[in-house]
C-alpha cells in the first residue's frame, strides 16, 4: 500500500507496489530539510536466470528461450538473439526476409505502445486510477485503442505464428513466410490504424505536461537509412558512436542493493536514457514524412526532453509503425526460401535492437557445434533504472509544495513515463551472497 | 459460440494450470466448444468473444485459500475479485480485461471464471501436487458447464423452431 509520512523535517513517499507497470517494483523517496535526500526505484521481482538457462543449449534455441522473458516484447528478444547468432556465424540476412523482420517489429511496437499510451499512461494525465475508470468517461478512446492494438496483434500472429511468445522467427529468417495475399488482407486495417494513430498523436498532444526537461544523455540505435528497429550503431547526443562489439565497454551494469535488476550507466559518466524519447530525438530525420508532420503539428520539436511527453512520442512511433508496415507490404515479394542456412562456428556475436522500451543488447559465445557457452542480456529497463531514480530526485525537488497524494501520484507517473518492464529487467545471472 | 480459455504462463509452475486444463479438454475432444490458450494480457481477452457468446476462463489465483481450492465466479453477473489475480506480472490482466469489457458493454452473454488456487509461482514447468490434483475436477466442471449450455441452446432452438 502507498504510504506517506512527515516528521522531524523528514518526509517519506513510499509506493509499495507500483501499479500499471509490468512486474513488481516500488518507489521510495525521502525528503530531508526541504531537499530530496534519497530516491530509489526498488525492484523486487525475483531474478530469473535466463543467461544461465541458455548455457549448454543450441544456438538456434536462443530466440525462443529469450522470447519467454517478456510477454509484452518477445519479438525484441527474438530479434536481438537472432542478430547476435547471425553475427557469430557470419551470416547477413537481407532483402525480403529482413523486411519481414521489420514488419514483425512494427506489430510489436503497435501492441506495446498502444497498450501503454491508452491503458497505462493516459489515466495518469486525466486523473483516473486506471483505464477501466477512464473508459467510463472516454469509451471512444479506449475502443479505438483496442482496435489499434488488435491490428498489431494480427501482424505478430501472422508473422510470428501466434500472438504471444511468437515461434516462427528463427536464426536465418523464418520457418514460414507469408504469401502476398495474406499480407494484403491487412492493408485496409493498417490504413485505418494509421489514421487512428494520427488522431492519437493529436489527442495526446493536448494533455497537460509538467514543465520538466532534464539534460538527458539519450542512447539509441542509429541506422544510415531508416528509423532504427533491428540494426544500427549505438549513439548518443553526447558523443557516443560505437559498434555493438563495444557495447559492454561503453555501458557498465552493476548490482545495487535495493534492486534484483542490474543497473546500467555509461562508463566514467553516469545515467542515460533509452527508449522512445531517445530514439525519436536521435532519429527524427529517419521518420517517414507523415510521422514527422504529425509530430510537428503536435508541437514536438525535433528533440524532446520532457519524459511526460513520451506519451506523444509513443503515439508518433505508433503512427510510424503503421506507415512502415504499409510500405513493407506494398513492396513485398515472397522470398524463394523462408530462411538462410546458418551453420554454427566458434565465436562471440552481438545483437542490439530497439525494443519498444529502448535498446536491448544480447551477446553470445558459442562453440563449433553451436552450443552456447556464455550469454549476456541487457534489457532497456535495467538501463533506464538509474535515470528513473535521477528523474525522481530532480522532479520531486521542485514539487515539494504539493500535498502528499498529489506528489505521490506524480512520482508514479514519472516512473511510468518509461513504461518500465520490470519482468524483463530481472533475468540476470549474477547473484551475490554475502557470508558473515 | 462457446469459448473455453485457459490462461497462464507455462514456465511459471502453478501459473500454468489454466493452460493444462485447456490441454486436457483438447485431448478429451471437447468438440462443443472452441478451446484456446492465452497469456492473460487483459485487452487480448476482449478479442476472444462477442456479445452473444458463452465463455469459460480458467486461471490460477492467489486468494490466500489452500492450494488446489477451486473458485467459480459468474463474471457476467458481478465483478470478480481482482486482487486474487495479482500474481501475474501483467499490468493489465484477466480481471482488468473483464472489467474493461463490462465498462465498454463488451462482456459475453455468460462468463464463468474458474480460479484454481496456486502455491508455487517459481520458474519451471509442472504443477505442485495439490494443484495438479484439482485439474480433473475443473476439467469435469467445465465439461458439465459446456454440456448444460449446449442443452439450453438446443431447447431455445426448438422453442424458436
Amino acid at each position: 500500500m502507498p504510504k506517506t509520512g512527515s516528521r522531524d523535517g523528514t518526509r517519506t513517499i513510499d509506493v509499495g507496489a507500483l501499479a500499471r507497470v509490468e512486474g513488481e517494483g516500488a518507489i521510495y523517496v525521502t525528503v530531508k530539510d526541504g531537499r530530496v535526500d534519497d530516491a530509489k526505484l526498488r525492484i523486487y521481482e525475483p531474478p530469473r536466470f535466463f543467461e544461465a538457462f541458455l548455457q549448454g543449449r543450441r544456438f538456434s534455441e536462443a530466440p525462443d528461450i529469450t522470447a519467454r522473458i517478456c510477454g509484452i516484447c518477445p519479438v525484441a528478444y527474438q530479434m536481438s538473439a537472432i542478430h547476435a547468432m547471425e553475427d557469430v556465424c557470419g551470416v547477413t540476412v537481407d532483402g525480403q526476409l529482413r523486411e519481414l523482420r521489420r514488419l514483425l517489429y512494427c506489430g510489436e511496437w503497435i501492441e506495446s505502445h498502444v497498450l501503454h499510451v491508452a491503458m497505462l499512461h493516459a489515466p495518469d494525465f486525466l486523473g483516473y486510477p486506471d483505464a477501466i475508470r477512464m473508459a467510463q468517461d472516454h469509451p471512444d478512446i479506449v475502443q479505438t485503442a483496442l482496435r489499434m492494438k488488435k491490428i498489431g496483434n494480427r501482424i505478430v500472429t501472422l508473422l510470428g505464428g501466434r500472438e504471444i511468445h511468437p515461434i516462427n522467427a528463427r536464426v536465418g529468417g523464418f520457418y514460414k513466410t507469408p504469401t502476398r495475399q495474406e499480407l494484403d488482407t491487412m492493408i485496409d486495417d493498417l490504413k485505418w490504424g494509421r489514421d487512428a494513430a494520427a488522431d492519437l498523436v493529436r489527442w495526446t498532444s493536448r494533455l497537460d505536461f509538467p514543465d520538466f526537461a532534464p539534460d538527458y544523455e539519450f542512447v539509441a540505435l542509429r541506422h544510415p537509412d531508416e528509423y532504427p528497429m533491428n540494426e544500427g550503431r549505438v549513439v548518443s547526443n553526447k558523443g557516443i558512436d560505437v559498434g555493438l562489439e563495444d557495447f559492454e565497454e561503453t555501458f557498465i551494469e552493476e548490482h545495487v542493493e535495493h534492486s534484483t535488476s542490474l543497473q546500467a550507466h555509461i562508463k566514467d559518466r553516469g545515467a542515460y536514457h533509452t527508449g522512445p524519447l531517445a530514439r525519436y530525438s536521435l532519429n527524427f530525420d529517419r521518420l517517414s514524412p507523415i510521422a514527422q508532420e504529425a509530430a510537428q503539428d503536435a508541437g514536438l520539436e525535433r528533440e524532446c526532453r520532457n519524459p511526460f511527453q513520451s506519451i506523444v512520442v509513443r503515439s508518433v512511433e505508433t503512427l510510424y509503425a503503421y506507415d512502415e508496415a504499409l510500405r513493407i507490404i506494398g513492396q513485398y515479394e515472397p522470398p524463394d526460401r523462408p530462411f538462410l542456412d546458418v551453420p554454427p562456428r566458434t565465436g562471440t556475436g552481438h545483437g542490439c535492437t530497439e525494443a519498444p522500451r529502448g535498446v536491448l543488447y544480447h551477446r553470445y559465445t558459442i562453440d563449433d557445434e553451436g552450443i552456447i557457452q556464455a550469454a549476456n542480456i541487457v534489457p532497456p529497463t535495467a538501463q533506464n533504472q538509474r535515470m528513473m531514480e535521477e528523474d525522481l530526485r530532480a522532479f520531486v525537488d521542485d514539487r515539494l509544495h504539493l500535498d502528499h497524494d498529489e506528489l505521490q501520484w506524480q512520482c508514479e507517473q514519472a516512473v511510468r513515463n518509461y513504461d518500465p518492464c520490470i519482468s524483463c529487467s530481472c533475468h540476470f545471472l549474477k547473484l551475490h551472497v554475502d557470508e558473515v | 459460440m462457446i469459448h473455453v480459455i485457459g490462461v497462464g504462463e507455462r514456465w511459471r509452475r502453478d501459473d500454468s494450470v489454466g493452460l493444462i486444463v485447456a490441454d486436457h479438454l483438447r485431448s478429451l475432444g471437447l468438440t462443443d466448444a472452441d478451446v484456446r490458450t492465452v497469456s492473460g494480457e487483459g485487452t487480448a481477452l476482449l478479442e476472444c468473444w462477442s456479445a452473444d457468446d458463452d465463455v469459460i476462463i480458467i486461471d490460477a489465483v492467489a486468494s490466500g485459500a489452500e492450494p488446489g481450492v477451486v473458485h467459480r465466479w459468474a463474471a457476467h453477473e458481478r465483478p470478480i475479485p481482482a486482487w486474487c489475480f495479482r500474481h501475474t506480472t501483467h499490468a493489465f490482466g484477466v480481471a482488468e480485461g473483464i472489467e474493461l469489457a463490462r465498462t465498454l458493454r463488451r462482456l459475453p452473454r455468460r462468463l464463468i471464471v474458474y480460479g484454481i488456487e496456486g502455491a508455487d509461482w517459481g520458474m519451471g514447468e509442472g504443477l505442485s501436487t495439490t494443484v495438479n490434483q484439482a485439474v480433473p475436477t475443473v476439467v469435469d466442471r467445465v465439461r458439465r458447464d459446456v454440456r448444460r449450455w449446449r442443452e439450453t441452446a438446443s431447447v431455445e432452438v426448438e422453442r424458436h423452431a
